[in-house]
């Protein structure tokens, strides 16, 4: 029924949507192929099955895939070959050495070096790109990570603990915000300094208001996590009701 | 009666939620959305740019995070060449470069907008934080060439948008690492430029710092940022035709962690009685 | 000398990269760094698809059981990277077909799977058993109502909801500060840890990356 249906608009290129977009034949055929595969996954919910098995190494592969093309595109063809091009070109045509092109042939070395990886016998090699990687990114760590992340997030918790409105009365709310977040940063630094017990005055209960402050962390996060599985459910649905139906419709002919 | 649902077979769970997703779908609430002040800072900020301003956008995610991102890119975008303002994009995420080509190539139709002129996408480069802070050079030094290979030279908007002191704006659509931390970390606190934030709502809690701390300017997060980002802009979404479905789910999930603590409790309750 | 040069490596780059941020005057000693890391961090995303690759034939080779999905799994591999590399990546390319109708449904789908989990396991695990997870309760209770439109509705039908806004109890307190306090706590500690962590790499304390062996 389905091949009829399909045989019945390959004579016709496109046909108007409901909603004004074009459907061609390579949607109607797209969008059978999502829909199954959508369900293919869906299965799993059932249990484990092997249209599932189908589905997940098919995913595996055209992600791994992707990645492959992606990355050859847009960055051998343009950073690695395209400047030893240019710098082969300029050196050819000038005698001029250019160091900022033709020194990507090193960086096209370390590369290849590090692919040895896949190799057993050579994996050493691999060490080398990979320690040039780890200490660039070590580097750049130490300083912007304190730079941005610890001396920026300090400088934000220095807030005032008694603010005051334009008329000078006190402004109870951000006064209330700003103590919680002095004490909330604190107490949660000191539960994470584990090089002394959480006992006595101090420590026990700073370290316990420490806990309370992540658990409301916590909280929020999990119901931004439940909002974000959901989200992902509802893309799925909205396929079945935007994508899916009218592509349904047209296949079998259905009016309206 | 209460040993059956503490045993419920995690189908039953199953097929609640996704009726609780169905039902609003086909037969929606209308329930009405507030926006937010993040979300309302990153709509006022670009609403006051000045024609031909530049902002570049960045698509870190990929098709899995779709339906929560999508509809802010698109959002975003359509906010920009309603102001005639230019865009520039590119990805940290090897997916995002095929994510922005579909996004950009929807709403250029929209706009009648020309590539090369109104917007240009950049594409996908490897790197992350290293990746950004190289760009202080200038964009070509690490994009001498667009998505498709085509030289930056070839694309006339890339004549006047070096380097990120010509963009207005940096928007980061961030699903994960690298993303809007990296941004923040470099784009932000290094070169001092504006920023604003799109993320998954899983990523969203560690944002809301940076929001705090001003390296972000607004933030959209998760499906309801960007549903909100929509009504700010006057168009009907992915975003906001899920918002029903996201309410009724919620409120599901809720009545099920309920429920199974009244159960918990009151089986405690009943083995106290019994010791 | 297969552990020195990589840790002499190591050193030299991460303070090379150290010196530039405190003298920019000397940027382009790590200019040419930094473009070498996208080409080599490329490399490195094709090491990983080359690893998937060897470990799929080695399965297919042993015919080790359900290999025919493996065989799947690699051609799934090679028609995708085929496709993109020698037809291009433009929209409307067959490659572009299998992003947006294979690639796509697969990826959203899988992690779509992530609602009805999650949803089974705060049935089954969400308990407030003591006043650290109650609290923990109330707040997720609080954002998963407070963020959606139907809690507007709902606390719209308070009589103090006029005076104080939903959105001004969510976004200013839970998440503005309880939230923000927390997860400052939690991106301070991780931070150091990274500083801490960066520093040992580079003193060659720690070794862990370079791998075992000689």
């Amino acid at each position: 029924m389905i091949l009829a249906g399909l045989s019945n608009l390959s004579g016709i290129s496109t046909l108007a949507m409901a909603i004004g977009q074009q459907i061609t034949m390579k949607h109607i055929v797209g969008t059978w192929i999502a829909a199954f595969l959508t369900i293919c996954i869906f299965s799993f919910l059932y249990d484990d099955n092997p249209l599932y098995k189908f589905a997940e190494h098919l995913f595996v592969g055209v992600s791994a895939g992707y990645i492959i093309a992606t990355t050859y595109r847009n960055v051998m063809v343009p950073n690695l070959y395209g400047n030893i091009k240019t710098g082969v070109m300029i050196l050819v045509k000038t005698g001029s050495f250019q160091w900022q092109y033709l020194s990507f042939i090193l960086a096209g070395v370390m590369g290849i070096m590090l692919l040895m990886k896949l190799v057993p016998k050579f994996n050493w090699i691999a060490r080398w790109p990979l320690s040039f990687m780890v200490g660039t990114a070590s580097g750049l760590g130490i300083v912007f990570t304190m730079e941005a992340l610890v001396l920026k997030q300090v400088d934000a918790t220095l807030v005032p603990l008694l603010v005051r409105t334009a008329s000078n009365s006190i402004q109870w709310s951000s006064t209330v915000q700003n103590w919680f977040m002095v004490l909330g940063v604190c107490s949660g630094l000191i539960y994470f300094y584990f090089s002394k017990e959480h006992k006595g005055l101090f420590f026990g209960t700073f370290s316990r208001i420490g806990i309370y402050v992540l658990m409301m962390a916590f909280g929020a996060a999990f119901g931004y996590t439940v909002m974000a599985r959901v989200s992902l459910l509802i893309g799925r649905m909205l396929f079945f009701r935007d994508q899916w139906w009218p592509v349904f419709k047209a296949t079998f002919g259905i009016e309206g | 009666m209460f040993e059956k649902l503490q045993n419920l077979d995690r189908r039953w769970i199953f097929l609640f939620v996704l009726l609780s997703v169905i039902i609003p779908l086909l037969f929606p609430l209308g329930l009405k959305l507030h926006t937010s002040p993040p979300v309302e800072d990153i709509y006022n900020y670009i609403e006051n740019l000045p024609e031909e301003s530049v902002i570049l956008v960045s698509f870190d995610y990929g098709p899995s995070t779709e339906i929560e991102l999508n509809p802010a890119a698109k959002a975003v975008v359509r906010h920009a060449f309603r102001k005639k303002i230019k865009v520039v994009t590119m990805a940290l995420w090897p997916m995002g470069a095929q994510m922005s080509q579909n996004v950009m190539k929807e709403v250029a139709e929209e706009f009648d907008a020309e590539y090369g002129r109104d917007y240009v996408n950049l594409g996908y480069k490897a790197g992350g934080s290293v990746l950004l802070l190289s760009l202080k050079s200038g964009f070509a030094q690490q994009f001498p060439t667009d998505v498709n290979n085509v030289p930056l030279s070839d694309l006339p908007l890339m004549n006047k948008v070096k380097d990120y002191n010509n963009c207005a704006l940096v928007v980061s659509l961030s699903a994960g690492v690298p993303g809007i931390r990296e941004y923040v970390l470099i784009v932000n606190t290094q070169f001092g430029k504006t920023m604003a934030g799109a993320c998954t709502a899983v990523t969203a809690p560690e944002m809301y710092t940076f929001l705090n701390s001003g390296q972000l300017m607004g933030l959209m997060g998760g499906l309801k940022g960007a549903a909100e980002y929509e009504k700010l802009v006057g168009i009907e979404g992915n975003a906001r035709k899920g918002m029903d479905a996201q309410s009724v789910v919620h409120l599901v999930i809720v009545l099920f962690i309920i429920l199974s603590n009244i159960i918990y409790f009151v089986g405690e309750y009943r083995r106290k009685r019994m010791e | 000398m297969r552990r020195e040069i990589p840790m002499a490596i190591t050193t030299i780059t991460g303070v090379i990269m150290i010196v530039v941020f405190f003298v920019p005057m000397w940027g382009h000693w790590s200019d040419i760094f930094l473009k070498w890391f996208t080409v080599i961090a490329g490399f490195a995303l094709v090491l990983g698809a080359g690893s998937l690759l060897l470990v799929n034939l080695n399965k297919i080779s042993r015919k080790a059981s359900g290999w025919g999905y493996n065989v799947i799994l690699i051609l799934g591999l090679f028609v995708m990277a085929g496709l993109g590399i020698f037809q291009g990546i433009k929209p409307g390319t067959p490659y572009d077909f299998i992003f947006r109708y294979i690639f796509t449904p697969l990826s959203a789908t899988m992690f779509s799977l992530l609602a009805f989990y999650i949803a089974s396991a705060a049935f089954r695990a969400f308990k407030a058993k003591s006043p650290e997870a109650a609290l923990l309760l109330i707040t997720a209770f609080v954002v998963m109502i407070g963020r959606v439109p139907i809690g507007e509705v709902m606390w719209n039908w308070l009589p103090w909801a006029k005076a104080l806004p939903l959105t001004t109890i969510i976004e200013d307190w839970v998440m503005g500060c309880f939230n923000t306090a927390g997860q400052r706590a939690i991106m301070l500690g991780a931070s150091i840890g990274i500083i801490s962590t960066s520093l040992k790499i580079l003193l060659g304390i720690e070794r862990s990356y370079l791998g075992g062996g000689e």
